[in-house]
């Protein structure tokens, strides 16, 4: 068995620094905070659903899906994994607005999605069974794996080659997960995620600033320069 | 317990565009009027406000105006040999749950349907013969007229602030507008949105391919607007928030703005929200309607609200599925062919392509709902020739973008990595440099396709779901080949770096993702109540005080938005209700 706590008191630590660090910066007019030097929104540390074992591996997903690089921090500085965390502790992770009567059948895919499964259910019974498929091909669980292994498992994951002996289809997992991980990096600072606006950074995406009447002539094929805001800084 | 209320004179359930419409003109007319609202009531000011409404998350991927499946959805299955299974979650189409329905976060492309659909089979088989339509295309007249209903699009159109060009006044074609529309009294009462740039270009390609494009007519005012009730708009701020949000500049034509004010502030008119209808009532014969049983969701009391006339407003699939569980009408049996409840159910079909440009900048994020070219040459043009290619009815094409967030709008070219750093890079150039050319086509009815209830799975209320037995047919197939063709011949010709062709499709329909909105039938119009739910007025063949309004009484889809007639129809059915109904209760017309 892994111990994935060797790498989070460390992660947990730094999240909370910088939470410290910009406690006010909610405030923040639009203007004021386009001024402001990069600093991550106060999102803070620690998990609500994820246990131990889930959480490693969604930060090493996390990192893995999105590497640092010129374009932005690493997932986990992003807060992929807090932005998942939050989302399948919340109300959309326990089910709200699914349908959950039975009886459950398979269907056909066009059927949609069909598993007697709440979204936190269905990720807490497909991690472990990624990980029970790591171990018996790499013999650690997912983030144990080094960036090569990592990389040949998710391609087989989303290509649909791995069979969970007991879980859920392996597709129906990775489609929820894969969608967590954008949401995660696309979805308004306000959810954990999307750590000072990296992700609408990386596209040049503004944000909650939406009066563009003028901006349509004035922008015609040409870059728009503002900094991207986000709801909490128009708050 | 049942609580039996005082009755009033007209019950309306559903208080989105149509029972919006219909609320008003009655309780302006003099009836004692109440809705019955599922939802709860959501303001411009309290719930569409910057920055609580920028918010993707949660309007677009986690539908907070939209129906809750939870509580009710349907089964679905592509043809009758399969079994249903429930819609666990929505997908495909999203109906709204809130005061002002699906009015509130639709995009407002608004179209004027013509004879061309409202005669389908009669100008199909007059023009290429009976054998052109296929057996099991249940296509019929609609019993109605692109005259009757003209002024009523008018209406409609200066009551929603729809901002467009005319094509064809009175007969006399208009530069810059849609040559193929058929003729209307008067200009839109507002003109058209700037374009944005991927539409600038679409537009110039399209047109030196030989075809019409003009701007996509839609009910985002272009400049601040009073509609002739007095409801004023502001301009729209071409937010990028459209599609799915509630506008906060109150530029959307909107029911919880142009029509929905009015009944409110009038003392015949009484809303209900949290009300949810669970069923029509009918007199011992089953000759008239008495009332509406509904739930408050919030108590979980049961009332019986009797009324002197019920208007079924509840959004197509709410309408079809308030008729099946209250027993009124034959159900559809596609075996035989017979009955009518549930028959001629259609949805729409499309093809698109994306382009990419390395040296363009297209800045997805500015745009209204419809600031973009469209045109209608395959569609409303009956000088295209249909016979070479076989297939009935049509596709409209559009360039540019609605709605481009970047959760759910990430082009990248087909076989980029689905992510680390070459996916990152990729997302981070194309974001800015792609655009969207796409058909959205019709779809014919066709026997197979039907609305029913579900043997197996019930609703919050005990009720049976509505099951949604639906695939595309031939006719479909070959449309999309013809519409994918198109595209990508525009799409070629302007040159882009790369680009994801359009293809046909051929795969089942299927319950994710998002397609339209745009159910239609289930209780359709006619002039024959063998074939027909309604009557031309919208009004129930088997019981006379029951309207029911919606897509639900068209006869087919055609690829045009349905908001356009929606909103005639229900007009015209109020006027039909206020000059003759009111003063001689009984079928408005001959069976
Ligand atoms: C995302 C999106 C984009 C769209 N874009 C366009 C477009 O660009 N152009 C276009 O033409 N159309 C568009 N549409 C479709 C358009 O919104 C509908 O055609 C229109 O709103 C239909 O009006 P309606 O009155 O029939 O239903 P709605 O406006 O949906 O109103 C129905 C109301 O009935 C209530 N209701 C339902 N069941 C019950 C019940 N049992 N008891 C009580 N109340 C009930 C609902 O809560 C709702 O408020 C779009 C729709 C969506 C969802
Ligand atoms: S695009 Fe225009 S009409 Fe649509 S929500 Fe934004 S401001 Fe309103």
């Amino acid at each position: 068995m892994s111990d994935p706590k060797q790498s989070r008191p460390k992660l947990a630590r730094r999240d909370f620094l910088k939470a410290a660090a910009v406690g006010g910066a909610a405030a923040l007019p639009q203007a004021a905070a386009a001024q402001q030097p990069a600093a991550a929104p106060p999102a803070p540390a620690g998990y609500a659903f994820l246990n131990a074992q889930e959480a490693a591996f969604i930060e090493a997903l996390a990192d893995h899906m999105i590497p640092a690089d010129a374009l932005t921090p690493k997932g986990t500085e992003i807060g992929i994994h807090i932005y998942i965390d939050r989302a399948l502790a919340g109300a959309w992770g326990k089910g709200d607005r699914l349908y959950m009567q039975g009886p459950w059948k398979t269907g056909v895919p066009s059927q949609g999605y069909q598993l007697p499964l709440t979204p936190a259910q269905l990720f807490r019974a497909g991690i472990d069974s990624s990980n029970a498929s790591c171990r018996k091909t790499y013999g650690k669980t997912f983030d144990r794996l080094d960036e090569k292994q990592r990389e040949e498992f998710l391609a087989a994951l989303a290509a649909g080659k791995i069979t969970f002996d007991a879980g859920p289809p392996s597709r129906v997992f990775w489609t929820a997960l894969y969608q967590t991980v954008m949401e995660g990096m696309f979805s308004d600072p306000i959810y954990g995620g999307n750590r000072n606006k990296a992700g609408w950074r990386m596209i040049g995406f503004p944000g909650a600033i939406a009066v563009h009447r003028d901006n349509i002539e004035k922008y015609r094929d040409k870059a728009f320069p503002n900094e991207p805001v986000s709801i909490s800084e128009m708050s | 317990m049942v609580t039996k209320l005082k009755e009033v004179d007209a019950v309306v359930v559903g208080l989105g565009w149509t029972g919006g419409i219909l609320a008003k003109e009655l309780a302006e007319a003099g009836l004692k009027v109440v809705a019955l609202e599922r939802g709860e009531m959501r303001t411009t000011a309290d719930d569409y406000a910057v920055p609580n409404i920028r918010d993707e998350l949660r309007y677009v991927v986690r539908h907070d105006l939209m129906m809750d499946t939870a509580r009710d959805t349907l089964t679905v299955r592509n043809n009758p040999s399969q079994e249903a299974l429930p819609m666990r979650r929505l997908g495909s189409f999203l109906p709204g749950d809130v005061v002002g329905g699906s009015g509130v976060h639709w995009s407002g492309h608004t179209w004027r349907w013509t004879d061309m659909e409202f005669k389908a089979r009669s100008m199909y088989e007059e023009r290429y013969g009976k054998a052109f339509i296929p057996a099991d295309m249940s296509i019929q007249d609609w019993g109605i007229t692109y005259a009757e209903l003209e002024p009523y699009y008018d209406r409609f159109e200066y009551t929603a602030a729809i901002s467009g060009k005319a094509g064809n006044i009175g007969g006399k074609l208009q530069d810059g507008g849609n040559p193929f529309e058929a003729p209307r009294a008067r200009d839109y009462p507002l003109p058209p949105l700037t374009p944005i740039l991927a539409s600038v270009m679409f537009d110039k390609a399209a047109k030196n391919n030989g075809y019409h494009t003009f701007p996509r007519p839609s009910a985002n005012a272009s400049r601040a607007y009073t509609n002739p009730d007095g409801a004023k708009f502001g301009a729209c701020q071409y937010c990028g928030y459209c599609q799915r949000f509630g506008c906060e500049a109150n530029a959307k034509g909107s029911p919880h703005v142009a029509v929905i004010p009015f009944a409110m502030k009038n003392p015949n008119f009484e809303l209900r929200t949290h009300a949810w209808a669970t069923k029509i009532l009918k007199d011992s014969i089953g000759k008239k309607v008495t009332g509406v049983v509904y739930t408050n969701v919030l108590t979980g009391e049961e009332f019986e609200q009797p009324a002197g006339i019920v208007l079924l407003c509840a959004y197509v699939l709410n309408n079809v599925h308030l008729m099946l569980t209250s027993g009124i009408g034959a159900p559809y049996d596609p075996a035989s062919g017979a009955g009518v409840v549930g028959k001629n159910y259609c949805y729409q079909t499309g093809a698109g392509a994306t382009l990419f440009f390395e040296d363009r900048h297209f800045n997805p994020f500015m745009n209204a709902g419809g600031s973009n070219y469209t045109m209608d040459d395959f569609n409303t043009n009956w000088n295209f020739d249909r016979g070479p290619h076989g297939f009935i009815g049509g596709y409209n094409i559009g360039g540019g973008f609605n709605t481009a967030l970047p959760i759910g709008y990430r082009p990248v070219p087909q076989g980029t990595p689905q992510w680390g750093r070459a996916w990152k890079s990729a997302t981070a150039k194309y974001y800015q440099t792609a655009m969207n050319i796409g058909a959205s086509g019709s779809v014919m009815a066709n026997r197979a396709n039907y609305l029913d209830l579900d043997p197996t799975y019930k609703n919050a209320f005990g009720q049976p779901l509505m099951r949604m037995t639906f695939d595309y047919k031939d006719n479909e197939h070959k449309m999309g080949r013809h519409a994918a063709d198109t595209v990508n011949a525009i799409a070629k010709s302007m040159n882009p770096t790369a680009m994801n062709a359009a293809t046909a499709r051929t795969d089942p329909w299927t319950v994710v993702p998002y397609q339209s909105t745009h159910n239609t039938g289930g209780a359709i119009m006619g002039v024959n109540p063998k074939n027909s739910a309604l009557n031309k007025y919208l009004q129930s063949w088997d019981c006379h005080n029951l309207f029911v309004v919606g897509a639900n009484a068209f006869a087919h889809n055609a690829s045009y938005n349905p908001t356009g007639p929606v909103g005639a129809l229900a007009y015209w059915t109020a006027d039909a209700i206020k000059n003759r109904y009111i003063k001689n209760p009984g079928p408005l017309a001959p069976a």
